[in-house]
């Protein structure tokens, strides 16, 4: 319960500070308004009312993007193009996948990396500079390419998730796989035991609060990836879609009803995450 | 001290054992060093080692730190190569006989995998030996009752003390069922009424497996109350300054401790300590 309570005030003071930010930031505009329609003395109390039901606000109050996000959830079929479940089920899916074949693609690199010298010096320098290149400038090239080769659809926005979240994995891992104590190493080898069953009875068990944590950093910017790959695809479906053409059309409140539903569904995947992260270290005996 | 000096290793006297018996060499090292290259510059672990080890024998290194008698017990188990001069155990190289398990090998620190429960903790050895779980089953009872672990098998390491913790090991140790058992300062970290009583089950065991044990320590009572043979050894280089028979009854208690030929021993073993300038600076 003593969790609850930082967290309660932490939400609450960042909903205080938006609800002060939007009464500044859209207090230009509302005046300019007044201005036009030669409305004198208006009083403080109605121009913060009406900075809060601006139609395309600077930034929109939480209580406008909370209107949206209830009128276009449950307000709408889930099969409508204007239902932000809709949109976000495109997105989720994407991530989700793409977050799948990270996480596979990084356990098999960190793998071959702690087995093979080689793989170490050469390939570890490649994955570091494969992140430095900005997602946003590799995106549309993937999907390019891809496009070029036959290939359309949820995969090729699933690799830029893939692109992003195989990385904190991989490196995660080969600290984790690395982990064992040397003398829980040593005693494999008094036993003859080969490589794959050090691996698979010592380091793999040995790495698995590594992956949990570098999992957590995976499918949240697997979540980033998944939206960043909908950007250049034409925004025709998904929450990144959402935010394009809200971006088009200036529909502030769209947007930040994209990014709230956004930031809504990382927290879940990461809670999911912890979660799976507790049951399993629980029945591997840990001091529950 | 008279003329003992790296006159025992190798000789028929020390392959022949306390008893007597006809005995064959577990363990024989010949002309044996071994040096790590470090940025320091060379460090010379160990140097011109000779040693046999009979069969039946309990032989216990001792030493200051540094004195190489951790690298001597993992040279034998294969865990470090020597640089120069011969090993053999089991009459082959160390690392045939480790690749035929030849041998079990006890971790300062018990080592147990902590994700483990007591019973797959000492099944470990036997699953990557590939016994059915019939067999794996039986050794793991059969070894935790030696230890007197039976009723623990379910429980977690942690959720045991750090002298049952380094009983279990041993079972583990013994369920590949070795001739030969390589200790390394097997009960360094638990505190002396532990040590005590665990030094005297550990006796008990060795009388009732009649195997062979190799134990490094750095306490004299406990090699003297342990040993067959006691190898004095000193750093800088590693190396054996003495080996001591002993000729306390295989029957013994701590009580012995007190006895005028249990303090004999020990004063010759402080004597090699003292003749390898370990007790300086």
């Amino acid at each position: 319960m003593n969790r609850v309570w930082p967290v309660t005030v932490v939400v609450l003071a960042i909903i205080a500070v938006w609800y002060v930010a939007t009464v500044v930031l859209n207090t230009p505009f509302q005046k300019d308004m007044y201005e036009r329609q030669k409305q004198t003395d208006v009083s403080f109390s109605t121009l913060v009312t009406d900075t809060m039901s601006q139609e395309r606000p600077v930034l929109p109050a939480p209580h406008q993007v909370a209107q949206e996000i209830y009128k276009t959830t449950v307000q709408k079929k889930v099969t409508s193009k204007r239902s932000l479940i809709y949109h976000s089920w495109i997105t989720l899916s994407t991530a989700l996948l793409g977050f799948a074949m990270g996480t596979v693609l990084g356990i098999l690199l960190a793998v071959s990396i702690i087995h093979n010298r080689a793989l170490d010096k050469s390939l570890m320098p490649w994955i570091i500079a494969s992140q430095t290149i900005p997602i946003l400038a590799i995106a549309p090239m993937i999907i390019v390419v891809l496009n070029s080769m036959g290939i359309q659809g949820l995969l090729p926005k699933a690799l830029i998730s893939t692109y992003l979240s195989f990385f904190p994995v991989a490196v995660g891992m080969v600290k984790g796989l690395r982990s064992p104590e040397v003398s829980h190493i040593d005693l494999m080898r008094t036993y003859n035991a080969s490589p794959w069953q050090t691996l698979w009875k010592l380091r793999l068990p040995a790495s698995m609060p590594y992956l949990f944590t570098s999992m957590k950093v995976a499918i949240a910017i697997a979540m980033v990836g998944a939206i960043v790959g909908e950007l250049p695809t034409g925004a025709v479906a998904g929450l990144g879609a959402r935010l394009l053409a809200g971006s088009y059309y200036g529909q502030t409140v769209q947007i930040w009803s994209a990014l709230i539903m956004a930031s809504i569904l990382a927290a879940t995947l990461v809670g999911l995450v912890s979660l799976a992260n507790r049951i399993v270290l629980k029945r591997m005996g840990e001091l529950a | 001290m008279p003329d003992h000096h790296q006159s025992v290793p190798g000789s028929e006297a020390s392959t022949a054992g306390l008893s007597g018996q006809a005995v064959n060499e577990v363990v024989r090292a010949r002309d044996l060093s071994l040096r790590f290259d470090t940025s320091d510059g060379a460090v010379h672990a160990l140097s011109d080692i000779n040693l046999t080890i009979g069969a039946g024998d309990f032989v216990s290194l001792i030493g200051p730190s540094g004195c190489g008698k951790t690298t001597l017990l993992r040279v034998i188990a294969d865990l470090e190569t020597p640089t120069a001069g011969v090993m053999e155990v089991n009459g082959v190289s160390p690392q045939q006989a480790r690749l035929e398990r030849g041998y079990g090998y006890v971790f300062q620190a018990a080592s147990l995998y902590p994700w483990r429960t007591i019973a797959r903790n000492v099944a470990l050895p036997l699953e990557i030996m590939g016994l059915d779980k019939r067999e794996r089953r039986e050794r793991v009872e059969r070894n935790l009752a030696l230890v007197n672990l039976t009723g623990f098998e379910k429980k977690y390491p942690w959720q045991l003390s750090g002298g049952m913790q380094q009983r279990a090991s041993i079972a583990r140790a013994l369920a590949v069922e070795p001739d030969l058992l390589l200790m390394d300062e097997p009960f360094g970290a638990l505190d002396e009424i532990v040590r005590d009583h665990l030094n005297e089950q550990l006796l008990q065991l060795w009388d009732k497996t009649s195997k062979t044990v190799v134990f490094v320590t750095h306490s004299i009572p406990e090699a003297v109350f342990l040993s067959t043979h006691i190898v004095v050894m000193s750093p800088r280089p590693g190396r054996i300054i003495d080996i001591i028979e002993s000729d306390l009854p295989k029957e013994r208690g701590l009580d012995i401790r007190e006895t005028p030929e249990f303090l004999a021993i020990a004063h010759r073993v402080r004597e090699g300590l003292r003749q390898g300038h370990s007790y300086e600076d």
